[in-house]
C-alpha cells in the first residue's frame, strides 16, 4: 500500500487518474468509433424524467449524453457554462441573470430559447412534486423572462452558489411544451441523440450533427451502454473487450484487471464518504467529550487499509472532500489515540460506555466490517460498542435518521453549503446527526453568512472555520473517503485531467473521452 | 378429456393461492414501495403523496380485490413505478405490466427453449448410453460429471463456462445482452453460454432418470424375451425399454424447463440476460406488487402447463391409459 500524505492528494486529487494512465502516448483528439460502457445502477424503473435519476446509469445516460444543463462542473473542478453562456449576479447574491447561448436546437428541431429554461427548472416545484431538487429550486421565488435568451432568477435568500446548483444532473432542460414527449422519448439538447432505450437494460445514441460544442467534444460516432449490475459480470465484460469502460472496479479483483496490459485503471478521490453519524440530541452523543473521545477512539487508517483495501482517503470528520472548492486540508488529521480517547471519556464524567451502533450493507460495502473494526479499537479505550447487523431492506427508513447511532454514506455535493445545508442545517431533513444552533450557534451562523458572500476569500475562511468546527465536536464520524476506481481499455483515451466530483469523469465519458 | 378439464380448474384454483400467498407476502416485508423509491431521501411527506397516488393507503384485502377484480377482465395493470412516473407527468406516457413483461418474457422462453434443444437430448441420449453400459467406467464418468455440475452453483458453473469458453479460448460471448434488434443467428451466439451453464444445471436431474426408468424395465419379462430373440443390446433398449420408460422421464423433463423459465435468475444476472428473472427481482427490489404478481402468476402458470402437458403426454405414450378398460 502507498500512502499518500493528505497535503499530496489534494494537489493531484483531480489529475490523480493520470497516474494510472502515465506511459501511454498523449494524442490529440480524434472523432469517430464507438463507446461501449458497462454500468452499474441501472433499473427497469429508469426513464427520462431527470427528477427520478439516482444513480450512475441514468445519469450518464441523460447529463452525460442526451441532455443538457444551463451549468457544467469541468473536470478541474472550475464551472464552465453550458446551455448558459454567462451569468451575473446582484450584490446580494439574491437576483441572478443568464445570458442563454443562442442558435442551440433540441433534437426535434425545437430552438432552445428562456422559455424552456423557465418550464425546466418549474418540472420540480409544486406540492406533489417528489424532485429530489426541490430543495434547490423551490428557493428561487420568480423567473423571469428577460428576453429571447436571457432569463433572471430572484431567490429567496442570497446564495452565491447558485450556479454550481444549477449544474446538478437533475435539473436538465427540456422542451417547454413538450416536456411529456421528451421525457417519454429522451429529447434534449445533448451531443448525443437518443436511438434505443431499454430501461434496466441498455441505451443507445448517435452523436448529434451541428451540436453547439462542435469539434470541442463528443468525440464518438455512437455511444452503448449496457447495463450490467452484477460486478464480476462488468469485469468479465471489460476484460473480454465486449465493453470499453466500466464503473466501479471491485478492489478484490483488481489485480486481475491490472495484470491484463490492454487495459488501465483511474482511481480518483472524490467527495464520497462513509460516515458513523450520532444523534447529537440523545445521550451519550449530546455530550461533546464523549463525541471526543469516540473520534479519538476509531482507527481510521486501519479502516482504509481494510475496508477500502487502500481506495480511499482517511476523513477528519467534515463532509468536505478534494473535489470541492474550499476543501480544508490543512485541518489536524484526527488519528487513532485510545488514551486521548480515554481522557475525553474522563471528562465527560464516565469510566466506560456502552453503546448500541447499527450497520448494514445497505449503508455502504463492509458497513458491518467497520463497525466491528470500530469496536475492536474503541474497547482499547474502555469504549463498548455493540454491533447491531440491521437488515439492508428497509436501512434508509427504519435505521438511518432514527437509531442514535448508525453506519452511512454520502455521495458528496459539488459545493459546501449544498453539502452543509443538506445534512448540517439545523432542522434539515436530512440532518443525520441533527447538529443544530444548540451544538453550535456559530457554525450555523457561518453557513448562512457564506451562503450569500461572493467574495471567494472570505467564503474560503468561513468554510475553513465550519470544516473545523465539524472536526472538533461534530456528530458526524467521517473515517474515510471511498475513492472512485474505473477500469478503461487502452482503446480509449481520457483527458489530463479527469473529473472526480461522480464516476466516468463526472458522467461525461461520452462528451470528454475519444478512440484511438 | 374430462381429466384435462379438471386439471385446468385444479390449476385456476392454484394460481388463485399463488396469488394470495404472494400478494400478503410481498406485504410483509419491511419497507414499502415509497419508502424504497424515494431511499436515503425519504420525509414523511414525500412517502405519504406516493402512498396516496398509488392506493397503498388502503386496506389490504381492498387492494387484493381490485387487483383480482382487474385480472378477471385480463388486465395486469400497471406497475407502480410507471404510476409514479406517470403522476410526475400529469398522466402521459405509462407503460402496462403486460407490456413490460411481453418483451422480458420473450427472451425468457427463448433462452429456455434453447437449452432445451441442447439439454433434452443431450440429457436422454447419456441416459440410455449409461443404461446400457451400466456400471462401466463410461457410466461412472457421465454420472460423476453430472452430479458435479448440478452440485455446484449455477454462478460458478457460470464463471467456471466463462473463463473456459469466453476468457482463456473466447469462442462465446460472455455477454448475452440480445436485443430485439439482432437477428435469430447473433441472438443465437449471445444466448450459446448461458444456456451451456443451464444445461450443465438440468442435465443430471433428466439423465439420471432416464437411465434409472430404463434399469428398472430390463428386469421385465418381455426384456428377457426381446433378449432371447438375440436382439442387440442397443436395440433392446431403445425399442423396447425406452417407451415404456418415457412416462416417467417426460414429467422430469417438464419439471426441469419449468425451472429453466422460473429459476434463472442468477444466471441472467452473470450473463447479463434480459429475462424476467432480472425484472421479478427489481420488483421485488422495490416492492413493486403489480409486477411481482404478475411474474409469479406467469410462473406459476408454466409450472401447472407443464405438468399438465407432461400427464397428456404420459397418458398418450402409455395405451393402456390411452384405452381404459
Amino acid at each position: 500500500m502507498t500512502t499518500i500524505s493528505r497535503r499530496g492528494l489534494l494537489r493531484t486529487g483531480a489529475a490523480a487518474g493520470v497516474l494510472a494512465a502515465t506511459g501511454l502516448p498523449l494524442r490529440a483528439q480524434s472523432r469517430g468509433g464507438k463507446l461501449t460502457a458497462g454500468l452499474s445502477g441501472a433499473n427497469t424503473s429508469d426513464s427520462w424524467d431527470s427528477r427520478t435519476h439516482s444513480d450512475l446509469f441514468m445519469i450518464t445516460c441523460a447529463q452525460g449524453a442526451v441532455f443538457d444543463s444551463l451549468t457544467e462542473v469541468a473536470a478541474d473542478g472550475s464551472l464552465v457554462g453550458e446551455l448558459a453562456t454567462d451569468w451575473e449576479a446582484s450584490a446580494d447574491a439574491k437576483t441572478w441573470t443568464f445570458n442563454l447561448r443562442q442558435g442551440v436546437t433540441f433534437h426535434n428541431g425545437k430552438p432552445f430559447g428562456a422559455d424552456d429554461v423557465i418550464e425546466s427548472l418549474q418540472m420540480h416545484l409544486g406540492e406533489e412534486s417528489k424532485s429530489a431538487a426541490k430543495p434547490i429550486v423551490e428557493n428561487i421565488v420568480e423567473m423571469t423572462r428577460t428576453g429571447d435568451h436571457q432569463v433572471q432568477l430572484t431567490l429567496n435568500a442570497g446564495n452565491a452558489d447558485l450556479p454550481y446548483l444549477l449544474s446538478d444532473y437533475h435539473i436538465l432542460i427540456f422542451p417547454a411544451g413538450q416536456i411529456e414527449d421528451a421525457i417519454a422519448n429522451g429529447i434534449g439538447t445533448g451531443l448525443y441523440q437518443v436511438r434505443s432505450f431499454d430501461p434496466g437494460v441498455r441505451m443507445v445514441a448517435t452523436r448529434y450533427p451541428d451540436h453547439y460544442k462542435g469539434d470541442a467534444a463528443g468525440y464518438f460516432d455512437e455511444i452503448e451502454y449496457i447495463a450490467i449490475n452484477d460486478n464480476t459480470a462488468r469485469m468479465n465484460a471489460l476484460l473480454t473487450g465486449q465493453v470499453d469502460a466500466i464503473n466501479r472496479i471491485d478492489f478484490k479483483a483488481e489485480n486481475l484487471l491490472r495484470a491484463n496490459p490492454n487495459l488501465r485503471i483511474q482511481e480518483l478521490t472524490g467527495n464520497q464518504h462513509y460516515i458513523f453519524p450520532m444523534l447529537t440530541d440523545i445521550a451519550p452523543f449530546d455530550d461533546v467529550n464523549v463525541r471526543k473521545a469516540l473520534k479519538y477512539g476509531i482507527n481510521r487508517q486501519e479502516m482504509v487499509d481494510k475496508i477500502l483495501l487502500g481506495h480511499g482517503m482517511i476523513g477528519n470528520d467534515s463532509p468536505i472532500g478534494p473535489a470541492n472548492q474550499y476543501y480544508n486540508a490543512e485541518m489536524e488529521q484526527l488519528a487513532y489515540d485510545p488514551d486521548q480517547a480515554r481522557y475525553w471519556l474522563q471528562q465527560s464524567g464516565l469510566d466506560s460506555l456502552n453503546i448500541d451502533l447499527s450497520a448494514s450493507s445497505a449503508a455502504f460495502e463492509g458497513a458491518v466490517d467497520a463497525a466491528q473494526l470500530f469496536q475492536a479499537s474503541a474497547s482499547a479505550a474502555g469504549i463498548n460498542i455493540n454491533v447491531i447487523q440491521e437488515p439492508a431492506d428497509g436501512y434508509w427508513s427504519n435505521v438511518w435518521l432514527k437509531k442514535p447511532f448508525c453506519a452511512s454514506y454520502w455521495s458528496g455535493r459539488a459545493t459546501e453549503d449544498w453539502m452543509f445545508s443538506t445534512a448540517y442545517e439545523d432542522g434539515g431533513p436530512w440532518n443525520d446527526s441533527r447538529w443544530g444552533r444548540d451544538d453550535s450557534e456559530r457554525f450555523q451562523d457561518l453557513l448562512i453568512e457564506a451562503r450569500a458572500e461572493l467574495d471567494s476569500d472570505r467564503r474560503r475562511e468561513m468554510y475553513f472555520e465550519m470544516q473545523q468546527i465539524l472536526r472538533d465536536e461534530g456528530g458526524v464520524l467521517v473515517p474515510m473517503f471511498a475513492n472512485y476506481v474505473q477500469g478503461i481499455s487502452n482503446s480509449i483515451q481520457s483527458p489530463e485531467t479527469v473529473g472526480n466530483l461522480w464516476q466516468m469523469d463526472n458522467a461525461r465519458m461520452a462528451e470528454r473521452w475519444w478512440r484511438v | 378429456m374430462r381429466i384435462i378439464l379438471q386439471r385446468l380448474g385444479l390449476g385456476l384454483i392454484t394460481l388463485l393461492v399463488v396469488s394470495i400467498v404472494i400478494f400478503v407476502a410481498v406485504n410483509m416485508l419491511p419497507g414499502d414501495f415509497a419508502q424504497v423509491i424515494l431511499g436515503q431521501g425519504a420525509t414523511e411527506e414525500a412517502s405519504a403523496a406516493i402512498r396516496e397516488s398509488l392506493e397503498l393507503d388502503k386496506s389490504l384485502t381492498a387492494r387484493y380485490f381490485s387487483w383480482l377484480g382487474k385480472l378477471l377482465t385480463l388486465d395486469l395493470g400497471t406497475s407502480f413505478a410507471q404510476l409514479n412516473f406517470a403522476s410526475n407527468m400529469g398522466g402521459a406516457g405509462t407503460v402496462t405490466v403486460a407490456e413490460q413483461i411481453a418483451p422480458r418474457l420473450g427472451n425468457t422462453l427463448f433462452l429456455a427453449g434453447v437449452t432445451a434443444a441442447i439439454a433434452v437430448p443431450v440429457s436422454v441420449m447419456l441416459g440410455v448410453l449409461a443404461a446400457l453400459y451400466r456400471n462401466t467406467p463410461f457410466d461412472r464418468a457421465v454420472n460423476i460429471f453430472s452430479l458435479t455440475s448440478i452440485s455446484s452453483p449455477e454462478f460458478f458453473l457460470a464463471y467456471v463456462l466463462i473463463l473456459l469458453l469466453a476468457v482463456l479460448n473466447p469462442i462465446l460471448q460472455p455477454l448475452s445482452n440480445i436485443n430485439s434488434d439482432m437477428s435469430f443467428g447473433e441472438k443465437l451466439e449471445k444466448t450459446l453460454l448461458p444456456a451451456l451453464t443451464l444445461t450443465l444445471v438440468v442435465m443430471a436431474h433428466m439423465m439420471r432418470m432416464t437411465r434409472a426408468a430404463i434399469i428398472n424395465l430390463l428386469a421385465s419379462p418381455y426384456i428377457e424375451m426381446a433378449r432371447l430373440k438375440g436382439m442387440s443390446p442397443m436395440r433392446v433398449i431403445v425399442r423396447h425399454a425406452l417407451p415404456n420408460a418415457l412416462a416417467p422421464i417426460i414429467n422430469v423433463i417438464a419439471l426441469n424447463l419449468a425451472y429453466l423459465i422460473t429459476g434463472v435468475v442468477v444466471v441472467e444476472v452473470v450473463f447479463v440476460y434480459p429475462g424476467i428473472g432480472q425484472l421479478f427481482v427489481d420488483s421485488v427490489k422495490i416492492r413493486d406488487i403489480p409486477v411481482v404478481q404478475a411474474c409469479c402468476l406467469i410462473f406459476a402458470a408454466a409450472y401447472i402447463l407443464l405438468n399438465l402437458t407432461a400427464d397428456i403426454l404420459s397418458i398418450l405414450s402409455n395405451p393402456r391409459l390411452r384405452h381404459p378398460k
